[in-house]
């Protein structure tokens, strides 16, 4: 066994050291592989992107010229963009959105944290039955519950109100935070508030003082992952609000920018754009924040 | 004299209140209180009377309504076939979208695993996708499957791929079609990421012993990749179909169910059954057919994850 072994080695090693001919063309052909998948995969990830775009600086008469290539612009126009802030609704739907994503998220990220932390580091009756009914809370999709929700909001008389956002947008925000940030209050080590305890702090100073500043990381992540659910959010919008003053940005757009059957294609992409763009520059800023908070639950489960 | 002592006393209050709330019994309860009252009064509170209303007859601003009628909305929707169409569709949607976003999903990871120039633009130029607004991102899809102008068409027309244009969302098939095929475009990235992630964990003195063996590639894959990334694997899987099963913006701003109520999911079928159509009973009866599916889905998860313990 041992002298097979060895000999096998012996085999490889002057083929590494060499390398052949069919060796440098498999690598070749499976580098070129890898460029080509990553070359299939931006095109069908990004097309859709770069139409939006190309046809949100067309004029009209270019987007309707079925004689025209689609995919580029020959006279680049701000125009769709002047219509929709200057002839629409966006502006105000913006800044609803703002307000709405804003509030919700501070709302979130402050039960989330101190939820977070008593789950993952105090000792008490109901601890891990309440840590467990969070993460199943976490699983509960939106649409299960807006109808009962809207029933609710309805009762409760807060329908076509902006507060009826700010409180709901929360439910799906407070589990979400919680779940993320105890994975980071339990990477803290113990021993960080149990000196300062014996110094004489109380657990909630310790917490707030020595804790916190710690996990500053999770909190921008869980924020930044807060305010971006509460942006893209469509389907409690859609059915807390009714008049246009009150809307979202994305309800807004898919809602009131159709006018009928008529669609204003040039307009609606660029609002589609617009719309997008708090989200693209939040996202480009936080990439490493983002992708490490959207993989944490993955990997660590 | 007198205020001195009154202010010590309230010094006193105020410093055994903080010693006797610096208890873990104390505190921790008083720290998941807000959290859990909030939780509890708008999805606790929502979720029974959505039981409840499933029980009755209630259609929105009809006071004579609201009569419990046991199981009557239950039975009828099962006899009812644009019912019987929507509980297909789903699950249609639902795992015929999870495959393709895992299969496309774990490529997309492969592939982004190897490149080895400008690694996190990459990266982070994939995810837009699961990024963007989905509305929004769904609204440019709704303009590329325009009847008269969809530019899929004229590529398609041009690259001689197609003989004849497709009315994408105006036939039953191709409308199921089009509304998978936007629910995978937007999924993959979050597979692939996720995946990528998990992959990452992987140490790589595997695949060098693995290589001394002798294995090739696909073998490599088999072994190793695919059993040391299944905790990964399973947990997003089970996670998208939970979303996939109960997604309702792709649909919504594609077809809003049509055509002829082809496309509707539990989701759209609620919409438009009780908020358009006001039978608020008969829509809390659908979205409650969602339920189960979520158990299973919430069961079959804690039960890997406390495997994986």
């Amino acid at each position: 066994m041992y002298t097979s072994r060895t000999r096998r080695r012996t085999r490889v090693e002057p083929r590494s050291r060499v390398p052949s001919r069919a060796r440098i063309l498999r690598r070749i052909i499976s580098g070129s592989g890898v460029y080509g998948g990553l070359a299939f995969f931006l095109i069908i990830m990004l097309f859709p992107f770069y139409y939006m775009l190309v046809t949100s600086i067309k004029p009209d008469a270019e987007i309707y010229d079925m004689s025209q290539f689609p995919l580029i612009v020959k006279e680049p126009t701000l125009f769709q963009y002047q219509y929709l802030l200057e002839k629409t609704h966006f502006l105000l739907w913006l800044k609803n959105s703002a307000v709405v994503a804003t509030v919700s998220t501070v709302i979130s990220l402050t039960l989330g944290t101190i939820a977070a932390y008593a789950l993952a580091r105090l000792h008490f009756k109901g601890n891990q039955p309440l840590g467990l009914s969070v993460y199943i809370t976490y699983l509960v999709p939106t649409s299960l519950l807006f109808l009962p929700l809207a029933y609710v909001i309805r009762q409760i008389g807060l329908f076509d109100n902006p507060i009826a956002l700010m409180i709901t947008y929360p439910t799906f925000l407070v589990p979400f935070c919680t779940w993320l940030l105890m994975g980071y209050f339990k990477a803290v080590p113990r021993e960080l508030e149990e000196c300062a305890m014996v110094d004489g702090c109380t657990r909630f100073h310790a917490f707030r003082a020595i804790v916190l500043p710690i996990i500053l990381p999770g909190l921008v992540s869980a924020g930044l992952f807060a305010f971006t659910l509460s942006w893209n959010e469509f389907l409690y919008a859609l059915t807390l609000t009714q008049s246009y003053a009150v809307k979202t940005l994305p309800v807004g757009i898919v809602s009131q920018l159709v006018l009928g059957d008529v669609y204003f294609w040039g307009s609606l992409m660029a609002a589609a754009i617009l719309g997008s763009v708090p989200i693209a520059i939040i996202y480009s800023f936080f990439l490493e924040y983002y992708v490490k908070g959207m993989t944490a639950g993955a990997v660590k489960g | 004299m007198n205020v001195s002592v009154v202010h010590s006393e309230k010094k006193n209050f105020f410093q055994s209140f903080s010693v006797w709330l610096d208890k873990d019994s104390r505190l921790g309860p008083l720290m998941i209180a807000p959290a859990a009252i909030l939780l509890i009064a708008l999805i606790g509170y929502p979720f029974l009377s959505a039981i409840y209303l499933g029980f009755t007859d209630r259609v929105i601003a009809r006071a004579e309504t609201g009569n419990f009628i046991w199981l009557k909305n239950y039975i009828e929707l099962l006899q009812d076939t644009i019912f019987q169409k929507t509980v297909v569709n789903t699950f249609n949607y639902a795992f015929t979208a999870v495959f393709f976003k895992l299969v496309l999903g774990m490529l997309m990871a492969l592939v982004l695993d190897r490149v080895t120039v400008f690694k996190n633009l990459f990266r982070g130029v994939m995810l837009l996708p699961w990024i963007m607004p989905t509305s929004l991102s769904v609204l440019g899809w709704l303009w590329m499957f325009s009847p008269q102008f969809s530019v899929l068409n004229r590529l398609l027309l041009d690259a001689g791929i197609l003989q004849e244009k497709i009315i994408w969302l105006g036939s039953p098939f191709w409308a199921m079609f089009s509304v998978q095929l936007v629910n995978i475009w937007r999924g993959i990235p979050f597979f692939g990421i996720s995946l990528l992630a998990g992959m990452q964990t992987i140490p790589q003195d595997l695949y060098e012993a693995a290589e001394i063996d002798g294995a090739n590639s696909w073998r490599k894959f088999w072994t190793i990749t695919i059993p040391l990334l299944m905790p990964v694997t399973t947990v997003v899987t089970l996670f998208s179909i939970v979303q996939t099963f109960a997604d309702f913006q792709v649909v919504y701003v594609l077809t809003r169910g049509g055509p002829v109520n082809s496309t509707h999911l539990f989701a759209t079928l609620t919409y438009q059954t009780a908020i358009l159509g006001g039978e608020l009973g008969k829509g809390a009866a659908i979205s409650l057919f969602m339920f189960p599916v979520l158990v299973i889905a919430v069961i079959l998860q804690l039960r890997y994850l406390q495997r994986q313990d």
